[in-house]
């Protein structure tokens, strides 16, 4: 027969969402705050972006061919893109170059391509590159410049971010020191200091709405995390005004980017719907613990890191409910 | 709006054919008749080569009680007793009958008359049973089941209502749908036969709202019958998974296998089937004809025929304008479970709900990624299983694995691959895993 049939097993038909829609659908869901960190840090985080993405994008690129020497280059599946983008989002704007580069290459090369790449690695890359920068780097790392300088890069003035001073007023015991804190608005939009790509809560949450209308994810890892700082942040305050007030802590560090973006990264999270409330909320318990009685005042990326490490765990424990499990009515 | 609980996905409908009447398909030159129509025992030949026969005339027998007989659907002489390869890729034994004319056995009723309960009073449950065996009834849906099975519950188990399945969840074909809109009456009979086959009062006739003019007919038309339903369902694939159909009409769960839902009083028939025990009782008419959807985005006349058992699909594809130039793949069934063929001589056969043509490029799969663990098919799976864990633990031939993870529960409705942004091959693995997994339980209860 000139004219062969192909023929396979079923499904016969697909639902044509790809890797690439999944990735480029979050680097989408970026762009509100990438605005954002545009328009309060300007050319400085323009270039910390612009070095993130092309180092991390080149990493996976070099590694594949002259390391793993794989045949397929996977840099058009978007996933090193974002990581990219994510790393950045979680440095400060003036961030030397080089600094960058070092964490770009530590995220590829050693969050993710040292695992087999795509798909295998146990934690996030973005934040095993911005942890390694954080304990390599700290003083660089922790000193954020004020919002507003949109023409310098390395040499602009710095503040203390709204986590430094409510460490601060833990340390001083002093609950009259938290009225350093901006005003609850400006810290929505993100007038304050931070990396670059936290600071607009609002932005962030614009993100969030879109991927979860695209179903590229699903609410439970965001909202059971929000929800468990917030509870647990209400409590602290309650029980002494020093600890600052739970729409602050929602709204400050990188706690919703961590939240929207780095926790709800499909390799490293949880299978289940169930497995995902408890990833969530534990991480949401674990920032509290970190920002409130920790050495660093930013507790977010420790926390997705550590529950990254639990999370085949949780899957293991974590089973959906089958189907006729219920006895019948 | 009812439906299932867990999972599920919504493929494209693409029903094509579904304002296209069923059209009589012509008859073939010569007919063939696997023996491997239904899940079962082969039926044995009771015919040798050269015999006459007439439409109607049994060709071979039942072997056993989960068998089913298959009868001549035309007339002519029995040309050989030889194999072909049928929908189901194997070769099987069938049998070739050369047509001549169109003469029927006289015990058939081709009237077009209705026939309906009170007009045969007589009738009890016993005689129904009976008429449907001999007719050679299997599950029309596709999955082939001697119908008489379903109908004498097992002892211990007691029915309690009848589940139709006019769901027609699969995309493409409109088969039970057209089915519906030209033969209401019979279908509501053939419900009541059903009813009364297993002594229960109550029928629900599960219909997905894609089919308005349909709900709309049988609703009107069911309150003729007392005891019958119509169920609106919102459109979810698979929703005429039995277990699914179940759940989502009387909210009851199946357990996992080996139960069945009988265990939760529920009988399942699907609506072509309502209608063939409706001709089988009332018209004495032996299953050999069925309602088939030709379909495909490329086909020039997509068309649902009355097509006799035993025609092959080449002919059904001539008479919609023949084979696309740029056909890819042909698939018995529909896109969601159906079979690839691996030739168009495959003959129609009691299961045969559809038949669709796919171009190159449809019948291609998509490039295989990594599994990024993004967990959309654990929230796609209807049965509520890790199909992820499954599909790499059967490529890991990590049996035990699998077997924990309950994947004897896996219904293959192919939702976990279709869903996949990966394009990865889950249903082939996991198919391989729970048939290794299912003939290890078999051996194991054999040793006990």
């Amino acid at each position: 027969m000139a004219n062969k049939l192909i023929v396979s097993l079923s499904p016969h038909v697909h639902g044509h969402d790809s890797v690439q829609r999944n990735m480029y659908g979050v680097c989408l869901a970026l762009v509100p705050a990438l605005i954002a960190s545009l328009v309060f840090f300007g050319v400085g985080a323009l270039i910390v972006l612009a070095t993130s993405v092309l180092a991390c994008v080149f990493f996976e690129w070099a590694i594949t061919k002259y390391i793993l020497r794989r045949d397929k280059v996977t840099i058009g599946d978007g996933s090193a893109i974002l990581t990219g983008i994510l790393l950045g989002f979680n440095l400060p704007s003036n961030l030397p170059i080089w600094i960058i580069i070092i964490g770009a290459l530590v995220a590829i090369g050693i969050g993710k391509m040292t695992f087999g790449g795509l798909g295998c690695n146990p934690f996030n890359p973005a934040l095993v590159g911005r942890v390694f920068l954080l304990i390599s780097f700290p003083v660089q790392m922790t000193t954020w410049p004020v919002t507003g300088q949109m023409t310098t890069y390395l040499d602009g003035e710095t503040a203390a971010t709204p986590l430094a001073v409510m460490k601060e007023a833990i340390k001083a015991n002093d609950p009259s020191v938290l009225e350093k804190l901006p005003d609850s608005l400006d810290m929505l939009i993100g007038q304050m200091g931070g990396s670059l790509g936290e600071v607009s809560a609002l932005a962030l949450l614009i993100g969030l709405v879109y991927m979860l209308v695209r179903k590229i994810i699903t609410w439970h890892i965001p909202v059971s995390i929000l929800l468990t700082v917030f509870v647990l942040s209400g409590l602290l305050h309650l029980y002494n005004p020093v600890y600052a007030s739970p729409v602050a802590v929602l709204l400050s560090g990188g706690l919703m980017l961590g939240a929207c973006f780095m926790a709800t990264d499909y390799v490293t999270s949880p299978m289940t719907a169930k497995g995902q409330l408890v990833y969530g909320v534990a991480i949401g318990v674990l920032t509290v613990v970190i920002r409130t009685f920790g050495a660093y005042p930013e507790g977010m990326s420790f926390a997705i890191l550590i529950m990254n490490g639990f999370t085949p765990l949780i899957n293991t424990y974590c089973k959906p409910k089958r189907f006729g499990e219920v006895i019948k009515k | 709006m009812k439906t299932f609980r867990i999972g599920g996905v919504h493929p494209a409908e693409n029903k094509l054919s579904a304002a296209c009447p069923i059209k009589k398909a012509a008859l073939p030159k010569q007919a063939v008749f696997s023996l491997y129509q239904h899940i079962g025992a082969p039926a044995k030949p009771v015919v040798a080569k050269g015999d006459e026969v007439k439409v109607g005339t049994m060709l071979a027998d039942a072997d056993g009680f989960v068998s089913a007989p298959v009868f001549s659907s035309v007339s002519g002489k029995v040309a050989k007793i030889d194999a072909i390869v049928d929908a189901s890729g194997y070769r099987r034994p069938a049998i070739f009958v050369d047509v001549e004319g169109d003469v029927w056995e006289d015990s058939i009723d081709r009237s077009e008359t209705l026939v309906t309960l009170k007009d045969r009073p007589e009738l009890t449950a016993q005689d129904i049973v009976a008429k449907v065996k001999a007719a050679g009834v299997v599950g029309m849906g596709g999955a082939t089941f001697p119908c008489h099975v379903k109908l004498s519950p097992p002892p211990g188990s007691k029915a309690e209502c009848v589940v139709i399945n006019g769901v027609e969840c699969e995309p493409y074909l409109t088969a039970d749908h057209r089915l519906m809109l030209e033969k209401p009456d019979e279908i509501l009979v053939g419900v009541a036969l059903i009813m009364k086959a297993v002594q229960v009062s109550k029928a629900y006739i599960g219909i997905e709202n894609n089919k308005p003019d349909a709900i709309k007919l049988m609703t009107e038309k069911a309150a003729a019958y007392p005891g019958i339903e119509i169920v609106p369902l919102q459109v979810k694939y698979p929703q005429g998974g039995e277990k699914q159909l179940v759940q989502a009409i009387t909210g009851r769960e199946v357990p996992a296998p080996p139960a069945i839902p009988i265990q939760v009083g529920a009988v399942v028939q699907n609506v072509g089937t309502a209608y063939a025990i409706y001709e089988a009782v009332m018209k004495n008419k032996p299953l050999l004809e069925r309602v088939i959807t030709v379909t495909g985005k490329s086909v020039k006349q997509p068309t649902n025929f009355l097509a006799r058992i035993g025609t092959p699909m080449s002919q059904l594809i001539e008479e919609c304008g023949g084979l696309p130039e740029d056909t890819g793949k042909v698939i018995g069934g529909g896109p969601m479970m159906g079979k690839a063929l691996m030739n168009l001589d495959v003959p129609v056969c009691k299961g045969s709900s559809g038949l669709l043509i796919m171009n190159n490029k449809e019948a291609r799969r998509g490039e295989i990624q990594p599994c990024i663990r993004c967990a959309k098919c654990v929230s796609a799976c209807p049965m509520g299983l890790e199909p992820y864990l499954l599909a790499t633990g059967s490529a890991l031939k990590n049996w035990e694995l699998v077997e924990e993870n309950d994947i004897t529960s896996c219904i293959e409705c192919g939702s976990c691959q279709f869903t996949c942004p990966s394009n990865r091959p889950m249903l082939d693995n996991i198919r391989m895993g729970k048939s290794t997994v299912m003939a290890m339980i078999r051996a194991r209860n054999a040793k006990k």
